[in-house]
């Protein structure tokens, strides 16, 4: 009812508010009838909004739905075990193994992509910390003025761009200082990081930001120094915010793609070594997503290795719901 | 001046960005186990001048102090002058309670830590003595590791002095600290002024209040227009007040 009121009016609406002078030449004049009254402007919007939500949430659902349904038929349909799946080895879904089933051992790309996660995390931390206490207790001026619009420049660039980068000189470079092909988790985690760094180090400048002036002014009064203030008082009211961008930082290193297939090596085995070619899940699945039928085994498994991504990337999100929580309970 | 000046300003000027003159001439004098108040309707300059004899006005940006503060008989407003060392022995409370986002014994120790002081069972001392002179121990000493911000406003903010104390000051500054509390924790609050005066620590506090001045000081400074206008002591300043202006403030003519 609502609906067929705000589509029929719509039109009229747009009609006597631009057609006045032509309803004049004709010598009519805009009826009240047809003008919208408050109540159908206010359930009109509430009408059009809720559409919205539905939209996106039914998008946002029907996305989970597919990709559980799709990831989990690997194990029900094709009745490979979840435990083998998530423990073996090796990767070789061309090859039957004793039971007539593909080998499907996703281990080394779910050691991969925690190996590139994490290592870049180690790597990006230091940085963004350091750059971003720079950038906020040190010089504020010149945080507001060049670094941090410097920063937003960096974050949109492209992670291809990165990829690119790392494939012309991280992995030469690192082949000339270890040998092998320089493919690996060791390019990977550089890529990754130098591709974080900068949206981390804008977040950890926001917790900084955050930290209420007047804990600055307190620790003044009491005597402590600049150096003591920073780490005693700033570091410590700014660690929820810290780590929310950390965890950010590692879900979007987990969750990319491009930038990390480039300089990886896609070799799907166990690494042993940060300079030998490696795989993580999202390499394996751009490699191999456009090759393979729908609704054979090996499809379904890659359907798999999407639903492994996706449920980490609610836990992270869930992790940071629960600092800032965490945050909130503790103080206040 | 007075024999047993522990504090003594002599024509303090504060600027900011060279042109606007927020405070003019200031010259008074605290004496060790007196309050004194500084009162005067908002903007006066009151609480720059409370901020400039610990130095805090050095941390805000274009602000320029002149003059001298002489902190036993030795000017501290030079370049020179060590700054921590003056806010060690020059406390101060804020206005609004701010303790850290840590536990109220971390909340204590932090100035003792600061200065150097690892030994537990010495800190552990130093914070019930200083809950103790801010009378919140009894309150919070089985809460010691809960965060501040479990305590209510007034207790925040006698944390807020414990931590002061807890650095063994000589002077104690206090902007505005029971602007933001209850009448209940007020009077708790002046409780604790009494007794760390009795102790022989010179208060100066900034207040809005013209009761509270009354009730608690013993020297009293009424600053318009970033001018003292009169300092006297406080039952001059409020039976027989010399200047006409003071007259008009204290029986709310205006401000």
């Amino acid at each position: 009812m609502n609906d067929s009121t705000l589509v029929n009016n719509m039109p009229n609406r747009s009609a006597t508010s631009s057609g006045t002078l032509h309803n004049r030449a004709n010598g009519t004049r805009p009826q009240d009838s047809t003008r919208l009254t408050k109540g159908q402007i206010e359930r009109g919007g509430k009408t059009l909004t809720g559409i919205c939500v539905g939209i996106v949430l039914i998008t946002l659902a029907s996305l989970i739905v597919m990709v559980t349904a799709k990831g989990l038929s690997t194990f029900i349909s094709d009745g490979i075990s979840p435990i083998a799946f998530l423990t073996g080895q090796v990767w070789d879904p061309h090859t039957l193994d004793a039971s007539g089933l593909p080998t499907v051992g996703a281990l080394p790309m779910i050691v991969g992509s925690f190996a590139v996660t994490l290592l870049s995390c180690a790597i990006v931390i230091p940085f963004a910390v350091g750059s971003a206490i720079y950038a906020v207790e040190v010089n504020p001026r010149f945080g507001r003025r060049f670094f941090r619009p410097a920063l937003e420049l960096l974050v949109g660039i492209p992670s291809v761009v990165f990829g690119l980068v790392g494939l012309t000189i991280l992995v030469p470079l690192i082949r000339n200082i270890s040998g092998g092909t320089g493919y690996g988790i060791l390019a990977g985690s550089l890529v990754l990081a130098v591709m974080v760094l900068p949206t981390v180090t804008s977040l950890v400048i926001d917790a900084l930001e955050s930290v209420p002036a007047p804990y600055r002014q307190s620790s003044a009064a009491l005597g402590g120094t600049r150096w003591q203030t920073i780490w005693h008082i700033v570091l410590r009211s700014a660690t929820p915010g810290i780590l929310t961008a950390v965890v950010l930082g590692m879900a979007r290193a987990f969750g990319e793609a491009l930038a990390v297939q480039m300089v990886i090596g896609n070799a799907p085995a166990m690494p042993t070594s940060l300079t030998q070619p490696a795989s993580t899940l999202t390499s394996i699945l751009t490699m191999n997503m456009g090759n393979e039928a729908m609704n054979t085994v090996y499809n379904d498994v890659l359907w798999s290795l999407a639903l492994i991504l996706l449920v980490m990337s609610l836990i992270f999100i869930l992790i940071v719901h629960f600092i800032g929580r965490k945050s909130e309970v503790k103080h206040d | 001046m007075s024999e047993n000046a522990l504090l003594e300003t002599h024509d303090v000027r504060v600027r900011y960005h060279d042109t606007h003159d927020a405070l003019r001439n200031i010259n008074l004098t605290f004496c060790p186990g007196e309050v004194t108040a500084l009162i005067g309707p908002s903007g006066c300059g009151k609480s720059t001048f409370l901020r400039c004899l610990n130095l805090m006005n050095r941390e805000i940006p274009h602000c320029h102090i002149d003059g001298e503060i002489d902190y036993h008989g030795q000017n501290i407003n030079t370049k020179k002058q060590n700054l921590y060392d003056v806010r060690r022995n020059i406390g101060m409370v804020f206005q609004s309670p701010n303790p850290f986002r840590k536990s109220i014994y971390d909340n204590i120790a932090f100035a003792p830590r600061q200065h150097g002081i690892k030994d537990r069972a010495r800190l552990d001392e130093i914070v019930e003595q200083s809950l103790r002179r801010a009378a919140l121990w009894d309150e919070v000493k089985d809460v010691l590791n809960k965060s501040a911000y479990a305590l209510s406003g007034g207790q925040r903010q006698r944390l807020c002095i414990a931590r002061t104390l807890a650095m063994n000051p000589e002077v104690v500054l206090m902007d505005e600290p029971c602007s933001a509390l209850d009448p209940i924790s007020t009077h708790a609050i002046e409780e604790t002024i009494g007794a760390i005066k009795a102790e022989g620590i010179c208060v100066i506090i900034v207040t809005h209040n013209i009761e509270q001045a009354a009730r608690i000081s013993d020297k009293t400074a009424f600053f318009l227009l970033g001018d003292c206008i009169e300092w006297n002591t406080t039952e001059v300043i409020f039976n027989n007040p010399h200047d006409q202006r003071t007259k008009d403030y204290l029986t709310g003519r205006f401000g």
